[in-house]
């Protein structure tokens, strides 16, 4: 199966070891992977701060690198979400063809791969953050509000995996405060939440916090890194392409 | 009070402690909520269902308003029509005047809190009491309320004790919950005999039969109107519904959803003026139909005021309802609010992560964030952004629209970061870095390691 891979730009820069884990997973899946060179961005950090109208220049960027594609396949709820949902372009064929091939890489996994054969160990009391976009936007996993039969793609995952103790936190989908340039611009919220995720996860033992979305992690990661609280942080994928050594 | 949610958020949260029994509360609330939902197999439908007759309702605006109002009149009501919040305000005061009545008791109106009318009357030196309890609390405060269903949520019982204390001359530091109940009901009993006018808000203002519904739990609504000479009921356009069976829907939903309780206690039904009484409905548009008229927020106008949404927002829960700068807190005041005045409220949509929690939990299926979103385009297209946002996002753009430059730009920052550490650890310039470390940058991006290993092989 052929597939692009779509690295977020804050990943390509600050975190290149989810994007390696990434692309040796789907290849160890039995994956044809390429990575088109010229990408950049989704295009979120600006129309998230209502600056849509002049991200322009950055979708047309995007169109170009992955027009044609027939799986686009990104290790980030939120930027896949971003991408269905506001790819704007002149040529509505090429963005509905990219909005409608372009998955997350768990839903990616369980959904077109149908891939749940994870045969290896981590050891360790991990604790899943159910970062919102790709639950409440992509629906990922189910939501705690709506009264549905639980499920959660990720979670099916990592529980293939031999050892791997996942635990569940109080209030098990809120919202880390990330959100992108709310991070910076209502910084005040958005660490009390990062901090009170955290402390509900240390609550419950976790030694390590994984997630879908790298973006999350990284608001998180700095605050545990400033207050040195005694978690780690690992992207999904990190821990799937370990597994499957 | 500051004009910026993020200030005023910022002050509210310095106070740790009381930030965390403020979360706490709300988020229990929340989980009555869902502990409510849960009781019934058919939650999702019936918010569907509660959807679609909004929705109806809405596309047959005209026609069920004008019902209304002809059943209303044949029924003994006189129908107002205020095309905004000063006209309304205008009405109250009219009728005041004719009864000749200085004195007017309200219960819960979150209409009468965005025309601003207690202001309004207090010009003319009218007096105007608030019976609903968390209201008279946060009025003898001189605040506004700080949730559109728990106006004093904000409180604690200490506070409330204080604030008896010095209007109600109740016992200082006397906290006890049930002593505190009993000096409130004796204060309000002697507003409910004495006065002539009773103003309540509508939750729902039935087509077919041209009568309204008010939901209280404290039955404040019934003992002001039945004690009042005079029964004002003000109500925004899109409470209409149009039947009576449709209740079976909204008040089941209702109540769930706001406080986890199966019903409202008092869900009252006025349909005509009792012998020798007046009862007067004030419709009000006050910029509705504009939201009406726009695809993009129309169905914003589907919100029953359960608030539902404010205690499932995590921003909402650690920022308290006055950093909203508005009557009208939470997720939904943010959707709201800009439609009513843009300038002053620009940037409440922005006060969100959005994680889209209130969409789930709206029992009219309103999608919350995604009009918080689209409001965020709006705002920044209409030239509400600050000069140094549209600056930084322009510049933002550009990078990220020119592979070359994206490279260039991100090389360079990772080199900055590794070699001089200190440009971006300053905690004035840099909020990220005031409470949070930065990202260790790597040497390499991931694309020089994958043009690395292709090479190889």
């Amino acid at each position: 199966m052929k597939v692009q891979l779509f690295i977020p730009c804050y990943v390509d820069q600050f975190y290149p070891q989810v994007g390696i884990a990434t692309f040796q997973l789907l290849k160890k899946l039995g994956c044809d992977v390429d990575y088109p060179l010229n990408q950049t961005c989704c295009g979120q950090p600006m129309a998230n701060a209502g600056f849509n109208h002049i991200a322009q220049s950055c979708n047309d960027n995007f169109i170009n690198n992955f027009s044609g594609t027939e799986y686009i396949v990104c290790p980030s709820g939120s930027c896949t979400l971003h991408i269905k949902e506001h790819l704007g372009g002149s040529d509505k064929n090429r963005v509905n063809s990219i909005s409608k091939n372009i998955f997350e890489l768990t839903e990616f996994i369980t959904d077109v791969l149908k891939s749940t054969e994870i045969i290896a160990s981590f050891p360790h009391k991990v604790g899943f953050h159910t970062s919102c976009h790709g639950q409440r936007g992509l629906h990922v996993s189910s939501m705690s509000e709506l009264m549905v039969k639980p499920f959660s793609k990720p979670a099916q995952l990592l529980s293939k995996v031999k050892h791997l103790q996942l635990v569940y936190s109080e209030r098990v989908d809120e919202c880390c405060g990330f959100g992108g340039t709310f991070s910076v611009t209502e910084e005040a919220v958005s660490v009390k939440m990062g901090k009170d995720r955290l402390q509900q996860h240390i609550a419950k033992g976790v030694e390590i916090i994984t997630g879908i979305d790298m973006s999350c992690l990284m608001h998180l990661e700095g605050l545990i890194n400033r207050n040195k609280y005694p978690l780690k942080l690992m992207h999904i994928a990190e821990i799937l392409n370990k597994s499957l050594n | 009070m500051s004009f910026s949610h993020a200030d005023n958020a910022a002050k509210f949260i310095a106070d740790e402690a009381r930030t965390d029994w403020h979360d706490e509360t709300l988020w229990f609330i929340r989980s009555k909520r869902d502990k409510a939902a849960h009781g019934l197999p058919e939650w999702e439908d019936l918010r569907q269902a509660a959807s679609d007759i909004k929705e109806h309702a809405l596309n047959n605006l005209d026609t069920y308003l004008i019902q209304f109002e002809n059943n209303a009149l044949a029924n003994g009501v006189k129908v107002h029509w205020a095309y905004d919040g000063e006209q309304h305000n205008q009405i109250v005061h009219s009728i005041l005047k004719n009864a000749g009545i200085k004195k007017m008791i309200k219960s819960k109106s979150m209409l009468t809190e965005e025309c601003h009318l207690n202001d309004y009357l207090k010009h003319y030196g009218i007096e105007v009491i608030d019976t609903d309890l968390g209201e008279r609390i946060v009025q003898l405060r001189e605040e506004t309320p700080s949730h559109i269903v728990l106006p004093a949520i904000h409180l604690k019982k200490e506070d409330v004790s204080a604030t008896f204390y010095k209007h109600l001359q109740t016992e200082k530091g006397n906290n006890a919950s049930r002593y505190l109940t009993r000096a409130a009901r004796t204060h309000l009993r002697k507003s409910f005999f004495t006065s002539e006018v009773a103003l309540t808000g509508v939750n729902f203002a039935v087509a077919e039969t041209g009568s309204i519904v008010v939901s209280t739990n404290e039955g404040n609504a019934d003992l002001g109107v039945n004690s009042a000479r005079v029964h004002i009921a003000s109500m925004g356009i899109e409470k209409i519904i149009p039947e009576a069976k449709h209740l079976a829907v909204f008040l089941r939903l209702l109540a769930r959803s706001a406080t986890g309780q199966p019903i409202t206690t008092y869900n009252s039904h006025f349909t005509k003026p009792m012998q020798g009484k007046e009862m007067h409905v004030i419709i009000v548009n006050n910029k509705r139909t504009k939201q009406l008229a726009n695809p993009d927020f129309r169905n914003s106008l589907k919100c029953i005021r359960c608030a539902a949404c404010f205690n499932t927002c995590p921003v909402y829960r650690r920022s308290g309802g006055h950093s909203y700068h508005t009557a009208v807190a939470g997720p939904f005041g943010s959707l709201h609010l800009p439609n009513i005045d843009m300038k002053a409220n620009a940037d409440l949509p922005f006060a969100s992560t959005p994680c889209g929690s209130c969409t789930n939990v709206c029992p009219v299926k309103i999608d919350i964030h995604n009009q918080l979103w689209k409001w965020r385009q709006v705002l920044m297209k209409d030239a509400y952004a600050p000069f140094g946002k549209k600056m930084a996002m322009k510049g933002m753009a550009w990078v990220l629209g020119s592979p070359g430059l994206y490279r260039f730009a991100g090389n360079m920052a990772r080199w900055v970061m590794r070699v001089f550490p200190s440009v971006l650890k300053n905690k004035k310039m840099n909020a990220w870095y005031k409470q949070r470390d930065m990202p260790t940058p790597p040497k390499e991006s991931f694309r020089n390691w994958f043009i690395t290993q292709k090479k190889d092989g």
